[in-house]
């Protein structure tokens, strides 16, 4: 399974991988806000962790759909779906974590270069990026279900992302809230930030068994 | 060991391609499938390779000891599509498999010595974009090599194939043969081996239901 992991990570960083795609959207959708909100520097400080938080939700969802897309046009899915079932599961895992690490990991450390164009201060940052490196997972394996649904279908990035964007809403808000909660001073950082990570741990055990059963079901 | 398939009826959408199929091959045997095409051969491997759920009947693997063993680990399947990545070299797609299908019923050989047993030495560091299609095909046979397992299950495994290639596969099926193993292909090349029975699928089709809607 390490062999799987070496091997996704590998074909994300080579050419035309999808590591750097992500970041780069998620520096546009970042950097672009300034420009239409104007120069006022306490209000781009308030919405700063929220815009950050969006810009990197719909930048996890873009490549998504490739998931298993990519393995199933040169037949490898064919050899993964060959597993029993707990093999299947925990290789769903694999590439999910994989996934994570080649687009999520990355936002996280975009972050704080963004949080700067945002005039975010320094504890702002900080929570942003923690709540990012908590939720940005959850975002990964709840995902695989959505691409393992749409493999079959060729065009199938809008479904992944409209199945997916309902179950990463309670992800993005509790994100969000644990954030500002950072910040603004009555607010207590820890129980939204702790939601947060339940929904991740959800999400990492409940996905890759979804995603398995639709992988199950989808060959054909 | 031995490889049973009792009456296996496979569909496609609502015609049944196969009824009441069935056969048994034991170890050093192989069985070609043939028929024209769309006759469903593909998706009896498919099927075979549980890859596919059959609409009733049951293929079984069985140990020298009698006991069933899961065809899943126990069986390779080559599809129509290769199952490398362009962006990899040869060598890191090869390993990759080598090392996630591993296997209990022995040792399978090296990459490199599975590169030379498909006679395309030196091409271990080129990324497995830049090969021909030909290439590209022996580089996938070359997955069956290195990690053992006994069964194979071959869907036209010689397209895209030169007259040499095919010779060469031929002696690579032979030679898993002779070890004791089994293949299941569905090829039109004709292998050149003794142990070679083979099955015919007609290519009629019959309706899968009765039912009329109304």
């Amino acid at each position: 399974m390490m062999a799987l992991l070496r091997r996704d990570l590998a074909i994300a960083t080579r050419s035309g991988g999808a590591a750097m795609l992500g970041v780069l959207f998620f520096l546009a959708v970042v950097a672009v806000i300034p420009f239409g909100i104007g120069p006022d520097l306490n209000l781009l400080a308030r919405i700063g962790p929220a815009i950050l938080w969006i810009g990197a939700l719909l930048a996890s969802l873009l490549g998504l759909d490739r998931l298993f897309q990519a393995d199933r046009e040169d037949g490898s899915l064919d050899m993964l779906v060959m597993q029993d079932w707990f093999s299947l599961v925990f290789t769903v895992f694999i590439k999910s974590l994989a996934h994570w690490l080649a687009t999520g990991l990355p936002l996280v450390l975009a972050a704080p270069l963004l949080g700067l164009l945002m005039n975010m201060g320094a504890t702002s940052t900080g929570a942003v990026m923690l709540t990012l490196l908590v939720g940005t997972p959850a975002i990964s394996f709840i995902g695989a279900v959505g691409a393992a649904v749409a493999v079959v279908l060729p065009r199938g990035g809008l479904l992944v992302s409209i199945l997916i964007l309902p179950l990463a809403i309670p992800v993005l808000i509790f994100g969000v809230s644990a954030s500002y909660a950072a910040v603004t001073d009555p607010d207590p950082f820890w129980p939204p930030f702790m939601i947060l990570s339940a929904i991740a741990l959800f999400f990492a055990a409940l996905g890759p068994v979804a995603a398995a059963a639709a992988l199950r079901g989808a060959s054909d | 060991m031995q490889a049973t398939a009792t009456k296996l009826k496979g569909r496609r959408g609502d015609s049944v391609l196969f009824d009441n199929l069935g056969f048994t091959i034991s170890r050093g045997e192989a069985l070609v499938i043939t028929g024209p095409n769309g006759a469903g051969k593909s998706t009896l491997l498919r099927i075979l390779a549980g890859l596919l759920a059959a609409d009733s009947g049951e293929f079984l693997l069985l140990g020298d000891d009698g006991a069933a063993l899961p065809v899943l680990e126990f069986a390779h399947y080559l599809g129509h599509r290769n199952a490398m990545k362009r962006e990899l070299r040869v060598q890191e797609n090869l390993s990759f498999w080598k090392s996630f299908q591993r296997s209990d019923s022995g040792e399978g050989l090296s990459v490199d010595e599975a590169i030379d047993q498909i006679g395309l030495t030196g091409v271990a560091h080129l990324p497995f974009g830049y090969l021909s299609a030909g290439q590209q095909r022996r580089i996938a046979l070359a997955r069956l090599l290195v990690s053992h397992r006994p069964l194979w299950l071959l869907d036209e495994p010689t397209a895209a194939l030169d007259k040499r290639s095919d010779r060469l596969f031929a002696d690579l099926v032979r030679q898993h043969l002779e070890a004791g193993g089994l293949a299941i292909a569905a090829t039109h090349q004709p292998l050149g081996l003794e142990n070679v029975r083979s099955l015919e699928l007609s290519g009629i089709h019959s309706a899968a239901s009765e039912e009329v809607w109304a």
